[in-house]
């Protein structure tokens, strides 16, 4: 393969990976921080990707309008999975994960029901359905769009996360919870607030990855999956773990599929099992009930 | 202390008297399915046989070993395909079939476990989960064993004995079938009484302190996992016994999340109970859902959440919480532990 070919590949892989790496950063603080496993994460993502792929209809305003609402209504599936899970609390880590995967079964056969079983994609602004030359070669502009917007939003996560007080107090429960309830805050209520911003990353990153994957019935199952490999590759509740495995899992994907087709599908599953199976002593033992 | 007594307490082997009673059940169950005139209620009950094996099979490594597990599907798998090629290349002895398949199951678990028991929790159900996941893909991509996803069709029934006909009626490959899993779920039952059955506890409940009085946990939970994967293996036989034909999709992650809720629905330390887990689970995805068309995720979905819901300890608990409740008055169930909220989760 061409040099030049395989840096667009890698640069697309980049920018995939920034788009999982917004999905993901969500998953792994909520379960960092709560220990909640939330496997209808997926479901999330795909809600996200289904309204931005219905509301669009070719104008800027329609775009940003699909954009919030996904970032919304995935803040409220958020805040219905902490209601649901906090339910469980005490019931150990595998109850919870349990009830979100029976959610997550409810809620993609829901969205499949609405939706319909066909590939759906946005209707992109005639400014961005084009391609731009860069660096000699020809790129969609619309990808360079999420490439743009999905660094905005990893940039403007890590400033609140590390910045904020809010964000200290997300770490901080990551760290020490009886800590965060030592000092007058109910570790409960951070649990809930992470599961509520998780779910709206979650259906801004659905939004923003239609236009290059577009959104079906295989959507919640492949994005989940991929973010789960993520969150233990990237060592669970540690964002900047997880965006630094994102990337890499976006680069794999890529570039795996072009240059050795056969063995991609192997590959991230490998990574996770070397990366589980090499950090063994440090890997936090989420006790399941 | 007295949890600790407690916990033992609770998980007494059950008597051998209850013991008859639920094999007299189970085949009472079984006969009066057969004595049925209709053919396609054996074959739907036939069918749900391999699933309920397996659901036994996960419910030894999740609930005795205590390792919540989705990879249970590989020795399923290798069970099924073995069966699948030897019935293929004219081998139809059906003792062949489960021989080779519980061995060739128990040979991939114990490998895949000298990785996973040393892991607990939800880092041992992310690395069942990627084995599940290597499966799959394994059993789409390798077409020179497995047909890709177009699967196998047209196996050959087996035979009981050489000379004997093949396995063809309906209501014989019920009673076959039923044989089977029912012998197979009461030998695991049979072995994981006693010292093993304590050891198992000891070692779910406080690890460090079953370490420290000189036991072998890795080696004990290696045996159970190893052992439920030949168990597994009989179950993917049996697969292949009642269908004749396998895609990628039956031994793929959805039939071993339904496993899973089968274990969690009949009770994790309860192999009966998972078996039962496991045709509740089948009732609702094979003939529920057919009044439905499209839904059957819904349907399975509504059973989980109420299962996690309504049913901690799954079905099996379901006696003794009934019976405390009634004894204790309504406002007397035990206190959730106090510092669950504050607790470092890792």
């Amino acid at each position: 393969m061409h040099v030049d070919t395989l840096a667009v590949t890698v640069v697309d892989g980049v920018a995939y990976g920034l788009l999982l790496a917004i999905a993901a950063a969500g998953l792994t603080v909520a379960f960092g921080a709560g220990g909640v496993l939330n496997l209808a994460h997926g479901v999330l993502i795909a809600a996200g990707g289904y309204i931005a792929a219905t509301t669009t209809a070719g104008t800027w305003a329609s775009l940003v309008a699909a954009t919030v609402l996904a970032t919304v209504a995935g803040a409220a599936g958020g805040g219905a999975l902490a209601a649901a899970t906090a339910a469980l609390r005490g019931r150990g880590h595998l109850d919870q994960a349990l009830l979100t995967f029976g959610i997550a079964l409810i809620g993609g056969n829901l969205l499949t029901t609405i939706f319909g079983s066909d590939v759906l994609r946005p209707r992109m602004p005639a400014a961005l359905e084009g391609t731009v030359m860069v660096a000699g070669y020809r790129y969609p502009v619309d990808r360079l769009a999420v490439l743009a917007v999905a660094v905005l939003v990893a940039a403007v996560g890590y400033v609140v996360l590390h910045r904020s007080r809010a964000g200290r107090l997300i770490r901080a429960t990551v760290d020490d919870r009886a800590m965060v309830a030592g000092i007058g805050v109910n570790p409960r209520t951070v649990d809930a607030a992470v599961l509520v911003t998780s779910g709206a990353l979650a259906g801004l990153a659905g939004a923003l990855a239609t236009p290059i994957l577009g959104v079906g019935p295989g959507t919640a199952d492949t994005t989940l999956l991929l973010s789960l490999i993520i969150v233990v590759c990237g060592g669970l509740g540690s964002v900047p773990g997880a965006v630094t495995a994102a990337i890499g899992v976006g680069v794999v994907q890529t570039v795996g599929v072009v240059t050795v087709p056969t063995a991609a599908p192997y590959l991230l599953i490998a990574a996770m099992t070397v990366t589980l199976v090499a950090r063994r002593p440090t890997v936090p033992n989420g006790a399941a009930s | 202390m007295s949890a600790f007594t407690q916990a033992f307490a609770a998980d007494r082997t059950p008597p051998l008297l209850k013991r008859g009673a639920t094999a007299a059940f189970a085949a009472g169950a079984v006969t009066a399915v057969a004595m049925s005139p209709a053919s396609y209620l054996h074959t739907t009950v036939a069918r749900m046989l391999p699933l309920a094996l397996l659901a036994v099979s996960v419910a030894v490594v999740t609930g005795h070993a205590g390792l919540p597990t989705l990879g249970q599907v590989a020795p399923y798998a290798v069970g099924a395909y073995l069966t699948a090629r030897l019935a293929l290349t004219g081998i139809d002895l059906a003792a062949v079939h489960l021989l080779t398949a519980a061995i060739g199951g128990a040979v991939v678990a114990g490998l895949i476990g000298t990785v996973l028991v040393r892991y607990r929790g939800t880092v041992f159900l992310m690395l069942s989960l990627a084995v599940a996941e290597v499966t799959a893909i394994t059993a789409g991509q390798w077409r020179a064993v497995s047909g890709g996803t177009d699967g196998l069709a047209g196996i050959p029934a087996p035979r009981l004995l050489p000379g004997l006909p093949p396995l063809h009626g309906d209501r014989t490959v019920l009673l076959y079938a039923a044989t089977i899993a029912v012998a197979a779920t009461f030998v695991a039952v049979w072995l994981l009484r006693g010292d093993r059955r304590m050891l198992l506890t000891a070692a779910r409940t406080n690890e460090d302190r079953a370490r420290a009085s000189g036991h072998l946990v890795y080696a004990n939970l290696w045996m159970v996992h190893t052992a439920a994967g030949g168990l597994a293996g009989i179950a993917g036989a049996l697969l292949i016994h009642t269908h004749r034909w396998i895609t990628p999709a039956d031994v793929g992650f959805g039939v071993a999340a339904l496993a899973l809720l089968a274990v969690v629905i009949g009770g994790a330390r309860s192999l009966i109970g998972a078996a039962v887990g496991a045709v509740i689970v089948l009732i609702v995805r094979d003939i529920v859902a057919v009044e439905v068309p499209g839904h059957a995720p819904l349907l399975l979905g509504t059973l989980f959440v109420i299962g996690v819901y309504l049913l901690p300890g799954g079905l099996t608990a379901l006696p003794t919480r009934l019976r405390r409740q009634l004894s204790a008055g309504p406002h007397s169930a035990p206190p959730a532990p106090a510092n669950a909220s504050v607790r470092r989760t890792s």
